[in-house]
């Protein structure tokens, strides 16, 4: 049974310049104990869906969400404020992008985590705090007890973002949101915590929502993966399928936008051109078309639906070419080709490199 | 810790020299009422002057009179002898130091108490009606100057000539009045004075708070704060406030040291016998003793008060480390 089931979750913020369409109609369920990869570029909509199953999207004030969030028997959208507050930090947590900037400047650790324990549990400051002292060691601090009185200043990017796991999983959740959690961090020190993430799910079994731009991080942790642009799901799989047989063209840029220890060295790493379209005026369609090297002309006027494979219902992609078409492209594509090659070896009309035709087209 | 606190008392100590100089030049070089004229009366024979003269020492070089003053200041804390009345300068602020210092801090506690609160409301109702009506009264405060708001409060409000005469005394001080020999008749002529006084600084104290609380709303660790399920109320009085108020000490460090020094208008409005009322009549006089002393003594606090809060901010936030 699902822990966590997101359906048909819309959010949108009035601003000055328009309406921003964050979040578009995603769904996605997380099961007890089990980790989900939700990857997409900046503005692809991917922590404002997380901000919103936990109820902080509603401090923005200018938000309006729909669909159905539910967790564990709660309704999270409908949810009073209090029952969200007895949730948030009790039984579903999070940690966040910047650790330099998510502890309280001006308040011991200890105390930071102590509140944690005692915002849901009616016990002790001593009590508490011995909690706190066992987290810190839990999540590798060294010497728990002396740096429980230290400042967030006196430590690390590294140990501030374990010190915000610590925090996290302190009331033992059944759900942890790590949004970018290694992203402001050093490449060696990302290793660890992702290490830190998978073990500390495996002891706790805690279910995990991992929110990054990078597949290689979703690759080491989860078991499945939500792939976002501009606000949508457009490909949804478990994480070893995705990367054996990815579907949608936006997945293959980000595949081979990564460096790879078995590629040659002098052979290019291919970035997906143009920009991340912007949320206020969508492109109409198909929203990745005027990034995608095989864009057919009726992808500008036909919204794909996200629908599983024929052979691989755990496995959806929102693509209008065919499944043979994309089969026939990725196994070029991974075989050296570039997007216009393998475009004319399967026999894909087109304009060729989009770069040109950036500009938004919208409906 | 120490260190720095014996570097900055010497740096205060040099500031002073500074400022007595400044302060010496202004009001003995630059051309005032000749002293001497004032005190020996009109048709004075030459020898009167010639004697009055010597007896203020105004006879030796500019230097050596600054010398002979700072000597006294220094050593004797001997701030010379009032041209008008033969008054010791020491013994006059002495006197009208506790006048000062009772509207000072009794508006501070008044411009906290309302401005702080004020502040939070309009920061957590950003842009709804609270913050909207709090911030238009908080614009009328900051404009109504305090020497008109003094006069139309007590028009309206003192009970010897108020069109509601609601506040006893106001207008005059209990003579000899100190907060402690006589509480009653000393609040009952301030009350007014510290709503006059404070509603400015109230007002600024309200927007400063509501900008600073603003900012602080969006950072980060208050989003950690809500994730860790703390109710909104702990969230913002708790974890906002905290560091929203750490910048309101450093300005409220100097507006005091400012007030301390004599809050000129107020004190002339409501007739409080204060420092600032005696420079007021000093300069009017051109009592050049009673000038110096007060603006030495204003120059102290705002210097000793700026070292305080440099002391106070690093309890208040643990990053600053001297």
């Amino acid at each position: 049974m699902a822990l966590l089931e997101v359906s048909g979750l819309t959010v949108s913020f009035d601003t000055e310049d328009g309406v921003v369409q964050a979040v578009d109609d995603v769904s996605y369920t997380v099961d007890a104990g089990c980790a989900l990869g939700i990857v997409g570029e900046s503005g692809s909509g991917k922590s404002v869906s997380s901000l919103s199953v936990m109820g902080l999207t509603r401090f923005a004030g200018n938000a309006r969400i729909s669909g159905e969030v539910r967790f564990d028997g709660h309704d999270l959208l409908a949810a009073g404020d209090e029952e969200l507050r007895r949730l948030r930090g009790n039984e579903i947590a999070m940690i966040f992008q910047d650790p330099l900037s998510s502890l309280h400047p001006f308040f011991r650790v200890g105390d930071q985590l102590v509140e944690a324990v005692r915002a849901h549990r009616d016990v002790s400051r001593a009590r508490a705090l011995d909690r706190a002292v066992e987290m810190l060691g839990l999540v590798g601090i060294p010497e728990p007890r002396r740096c429980a009185s230290c400042y967030p200043h006196e430590f690390s990017g590294g140990m501030r973002q374990r010190v915000m796991i610590a925090m996290g999983l302190i009331n033992e959740p059944k759900l942890l949101i790590a949004d970018e959690p290694t992203t402001a961090l050093d490449v060696t020190v990302q290793a660890q915590i992702l290490e830190l993430l998978a073990r500390l799910q495996r002891e706790l079994d805690t279910a995990i929502v991992l929110i990054t731009h990078d597949l290689g991080v979703v690759a080491e942790v989860t078991d499945d993966v939500a792939v976002m642009y501009a606000g949508r799901i457009v490909e949804q799989a478990p994480t070893e399928r995705l990367f054996a047989r990815p579907q949608h063209p936006y997945t293959w840029g980000l595949l081979q936008s990564i460096p790879r220890v078995d590629h040659r060295r002098d052979e290019p790493l291919v970035p997906i051109p143009g920009r991340p379209p912007s949320l206020i005026l969508r492109p109409s369609g198909c929203a990745f078309h005027p990034r995608c090297p095989y864009v057919q002309e009726h992808h500008k006027r036909i919204v794909p639906p996200l629908e599983p494979l024929a052979g691989d219902p755990a496995h959806s992609v929102a693509c209008l070419l065919a499944e043979e078409q994309r089969r026939e492209l990725w196994s070029r594509l991974r075989a050296g080709a570039t997007p216009d090659e393998a475009r004319a070896a399967v026999g894909v009309p087109g304009q060729g490199a989009p770069v040109l035709r950036e500009g938004l087209e919208a409906g | 810790m120490a260190g720095f606190i014996t570097r900055r008392v010497l740096w205060m100590v040099v500031l002073l020299a500074v400022i007595s100089v400044i302060n010496f030049t202004i009001f003995s070089v630059l051309p005032s009422a000749d002293p001497v004229l004032l005190r020996a009366g009109r048709s004075a024979s030459p020898e009167l002057v010639q004697t009055i003269t010597r007896q203020l020492g105004l006879d030796k070089s500019k230097p050596e009179q600054y010398l002979t003053y700072m000597k006294g200041v220094v050593l004797h804390f001997d701030f010379g002898y009032s041209y008008q009345n033969q008054v010791g300068v020491r013994q006059e602020i002495l006197d009208r130091l506790p006048a000062t210092a009772t509207l000072a801090l009794g508006a501070m506690v008044v411009w906290l108490l309302v401005g702080i609160p004020i502040g939070i409301v309009s920061a957590i109702r950003r842009g709804r009606w609270q913050d909207k009506l709090a911030m238009g009264l908080a614009l009328l405060a900051i404009s109504a100057p305090v020497y008109w708001l003094g006069l139309v409060s007590l028009y309206l409000f003192s009970k010897e000539i108020g069109v509601i005469p609601i506040f006893q005394g106001a207008g005059s001080y209990p003579p000899d009045g100190s907060i402690v020999s006589e509480p009653i008749a000393v609040v009952g002529s301030l009350l007014l004075p510290w709503l006059v006084l404070a509603a400015s600084f109230a007002a600024i104290y309200a927007r400063f708070m509501r900008g600073n609380l603003s900012e602080v709303l969006d950072e980060d660790y208050i989003r950690t704060a809500r994730a860790k399920g703390l109710s909104e109320r702990r969230v913002v009085l708790r974890h906002g406030v905290r560091s929203a108020i750490t910048p309101i000490v450093t300005i409220l460090g100097l507006d005091l040291g400012i007030l301390l020094g004599g809050a000129i208008l107020t004190e002339t409005v409501f007739n409080i016998p204060g420092i600032g009322r005696l420079a007021f009549d000093a300069i009017q006089k051109s009592d050049l003793p009673i000038v110096q002393g007060t603006v030495l003594i204003g120059a102290f606090f705002i210097i000793a008060l700026n070292l305080v809060v440099d002391i106070v901010y690093a309890y208040l936030d643990p990053r600053v480390r001297y």
